[in-house]
C-alpha cells in the first residue's frame, strides 16, 4: 500500500526556547483508506502535529523533521506551493464549525472558493458541484443559499466536510470535528465521515481526546503524552491490550456505559518517576 | 463510602413552566414563544444524585437556573425542605441560599481573575457572616486542603491555575458554605478524561463526607452513569422518561432515550 503521508522525526519547538519540545520525534505513516486516530489530553501535541503537516504553525514555532506527503517533502515548499496542495489535496476540518466558517458569506459560496481557486470551475458547474457536495454530506441543495447562523451546530458541520472533500483530497485531517457537538448528532457526523472515507479512499488523520469516537472510527491509533508519541498500533491492539503505562492509566479514566469500571486518575506522580521511553524506544513504527 | 441514603426529598420541584420569548422576523420585530421548562417535576432525595440529562436546548441548564432562583419561572414551585423558595423574600431567600449551591461548568468563566482564591472561596462565609474572620479563613483553608488544594494557594488567583485545579476551586467555594444541595451544571465536560476522572472521584467523596445532595446536570451519559443514583431525560423542555440509573440504562423505555443511549461513542466497537 503506498504512504499518502509519511511523518519522520517531527519535532516542533518555540522559536525563543528551543529546548523546549511541544512535539519531540514523533514519526508515523498514513495510507490511503485507512483512518488513524491522534488521542492525548490537552497539550499532548495532538493539534500541533496535525497543524504542522498543513504548514499552518503560528510563526512563533518551528518545525524540524521531514513531513512527504505522496513522496513529496513539503516542509520546504513556499508558502505559494503550500497553497496548492492545501485544500486541493489536503482538507482539513476544524473543531468549532462557527468559528470556521465565515458568518457574511452564504455557506454556498464558500464551498465553491476552493473549487474556483484549484480546479477552475465557474458557472453552473461550480453551481451543480456545490448542490451535488451539499447532497453528498446531507443537507438539501437549496441550503447553498443560507448563511452559517441558519444552520444547526450538526449542520455547520456537515458544510465544513462539503468544504474539505470538495477537490476530493488525498488526506482529510479532523482536529475534534465532533466535540463540540451533541452526541446523537456526533454518531451521524462520524457515520459520514466514515462513508466518505471509504467512497473516496481518503487517508484520514483524526484528532480527538475521546477514546469512544475512537473506537468508533479509528483504524490505528497513536497514543500521544507531553509531545511524544507513547504507542501506536491497530484499534484492538491499543484498546483491548495497551502496552504503555500511560495508555493504561489513560484508558483507565474513561467512564463505561455500563458503569462497573472504577474510575483510576492517572498518577502523573509515578509517570514523573517513571521516564516514559525507558522500557519502550521510541522506534519509528509503521502503521 | 457507601452511605444510607434516604427516601426524604430534599429539592423538589412542581410542574415548572418557564417560556422564553425569542425575537424573530424581520428587526426582531416579531417574537417565539419557546417553552424551556414544559411541566417538568423532580425531586432529589437527600445524599444522592439525580442527573438530568439533555442534548443543547432540552432545558437542563435553565431547569439547573430555575431550581436556584436564579431565573423566574412562569409557574409551578421548587421545594427546599418543603419551603416554597419562590414565596420568599429576598433575605429569607438568601438564607435558604446558604444550602443551596451551584458548581459552574467553566472554571475559566466562573472565578473572578481580580479575586484571590481565598477570597473567591471565602466570599460566601462573609456574606453569610458565618463565624468570626479568623474563623472564616480557618475554614477556607481546610475547604482548599479538603478539595485538594494546599493552603498556600488561598494566596494566589485563578490563572495561576490549570482547568482542573479551577473546578476544585469553585467546588470548594460551593461546599465552603456547608450547603445541602449541591447543582453541578456540567462541573466535568471542559476537562480532560484524567482530570475529570479525579474531579468526579473528588465529588463522590465529598458527597460521602458532608452528605451533600447532587443534581448533576450533563450531556455525557458515560459521566453520569459513574456517578448518579437517579435520572430524569430532558427534550425539548421536557421530562421524556425518569427512574433509578440501572432500569433506565438497562431497560430505556422512551424511543428517545434509546436513541441518546445507542450514540454513545464506542459502545459497538471493541
Amino acid at each position: 500500500m503506498t504512504d499518502i503521508l509519511n511523518i519522520d522525526h517531527l519535532s516542533v519547538t518555540p522559536n525563543n526556547a528551543s529546548s523546549r519540545y511541544l512535539v519531540k520525534d514523533v514519526s508515523f505513516k498514513l495510507s490511503a483508506g485507512k483512518t488513524t486516530c491522534i488521542v492525548g489530553e490537552s497539550g499532548s501535541g495532538k493539534s500541533l502535529t496535525a497543524l504542522s503537516v498543513m504548514g499552518l504553525l503560528s510563526n512563533q514555532l518551528q518545525a524540524q523533521g521531514s513531513i512527504q506527503f505522496q513522496g513529496q517533502e513539503i516542509t520546504k515548499l513556499s508558502s505559494k506551493a503550500l497553497q496548492s496542495i492545501r485544500g486541493a489535496k489536503i482538507g482539513m476540518i476544524f473543531q468549532e464549525p462557527m468559528t470556521s466558517l465565515n458568518p457574511v458569506l452564504t455557506v454556498g459560496y464558500q464551498i465553491g472558493e476552493s473549487l474556483t481557486a484549484h480546479l477552475g470551475l465557474k458557472g453552473i458547474a461550480l453551481k451543480d458541484k456545490i448542490a451535488a457536495l451539499l447532497t453528498q454530506v446531507g443537507i438539501p441543495p437549496e441550503r447553498a443559499n443560507s448563511y452559517p447562523d441558519e444552520l444547526s451546530g450538526g449542520q455547520r458541520q456537515r458544510v465544513m466536510i462539503a468544504m474539505s472533500i470538495a477537490c476530493e483530497p488525498l488526506l482529510l485531517i479532523a482536529d475534534e470535528p465532533t466535540t463540540a457537538l451533541d452526541v446523537t448528532v456526533q454518531a451521524q457526523i462520524l457515520k459520514l465521515l466514515d462513508v466518505l472515507k471509504t467512497r473516496m479512499n481518503m487517508a484520514m488523520l483524526f484528532i480527538t481526546h475521546d477514546f469512544g469516537v475512537v473506537a468508533d472510527i479509528a483504524d490505528d491509533v497513536i497514543v500521544m503524552f507531553r509531545g511524544e508519541i507513547v504507542e501506536t498500533g491497530s484499534r484492538q491492539d491499543v484498546l483491548n491490550n495497551p502496552k504503555h503505562p500511560y495508555t493504561k492509566a489513560l484508558l483507565a479514566c474513561v467512564p463505561d456505559v455500563e458503569g462497573k469500571k472504577e474510575l483510576k486518575p492517572i498518577d502523573y506522580a509515578w509517570l514523573n518517576e517513571n521516564p516514559l521511553n525507558e522500557n519502550q524506544p521510541n522506534e519509528k513504527v509503521a502503521l | 463510602m457507601s452511605q444510607e441514603k434516604s427516601n426524604e426529598v430534599t429539592l423538589a420541584a412542581n410542574h415548572l413552566v418557564k417560556t422564553y420569548t425569542q425575537a424573530a422576523g424581520r428587526f426582531g420585530l416579531g417574537s417565539n414563544q419557546i417553552k424551556a421548562l414544559d411541566d417538568v417535576s423532580i425531586a432529589l432525595k437527600a445524599g444522592s444524585t439525580l442527573a438530568v440529562v439533555g442534548e443543547s436546548g432540552s432545558g437542563k441548564s435553565t431547569l439547573a437556573r430555575c431550581l436556584l432562583q436564579l431565573h423566574p419561572f412562569d409557574s409551578g414551585e421548587v421545594l427546599f425542605e418543603g419551603v416554597d423558595l419562590a414565596k420568599l423574600d429576598k433575605n429569607a431567600l438568601r438564607v435558604k441560599r446558604q444550602h443551596l449551591q451551584m458548581v459552574f461548568q467553566d472554571p475559566f468563566a466562573s472565578l473572578n481573575p481580580r479575586m484571590k482564591v481565598g477570597e473567591i472561596v471565602g466570599e460566601g462565609l462573609l456574606i453569610h457572616g458565618l463565624g468570626s474572620a479568623s474563623e472564616q479563613k480557618d475554614k477556607t483553608l481546610q475547604m482548599l486542603v479538603k478539595v485538594g488544594l494546599q493552603a498556600d494557594d488561598a494566596q494566589k488567583y485563578p490563572h495561576q491555575f490549570s482547568g482542573g485545579q479551577r473546578q476544585r476551586i469553585g467546588i470548594a467555594r460551593a461546599l465552603v458554605l456547608q450547603p445541602k444541595v449541591v447543582v453541578c451544571d456540567e462541573p466535568v465536560s471542559a476537562l480532560d478524561v484524567s482530570v475529570q476522572a479525579q474531579i468526579l472521584l473528588l465529588l463522590k467523596e465529598l458527597q460521602a463526607e458532608m452528605n451533600l445532595s447532587y443534581i448533576f446536570i450533563s450531556h455525557d451519559l458515560r459521566v453520569v452513569r459513574h456517578i448518579a443514583d437517579e435520572i430524569v431525560v430532558m427534550n425539548a423542555g421536557k421530562i421524556v422518561e425518569s427512574g433509578s440509573i440501572e432500569a433506565v440504562y438497562s431497560t430505556p423505555q422512551q424511543p428517545y432515550t434509546q436513541q441518546l443511549l445507542s450514540a454513545i461513542p464506542g459502545r459497538k466497537a471493541a
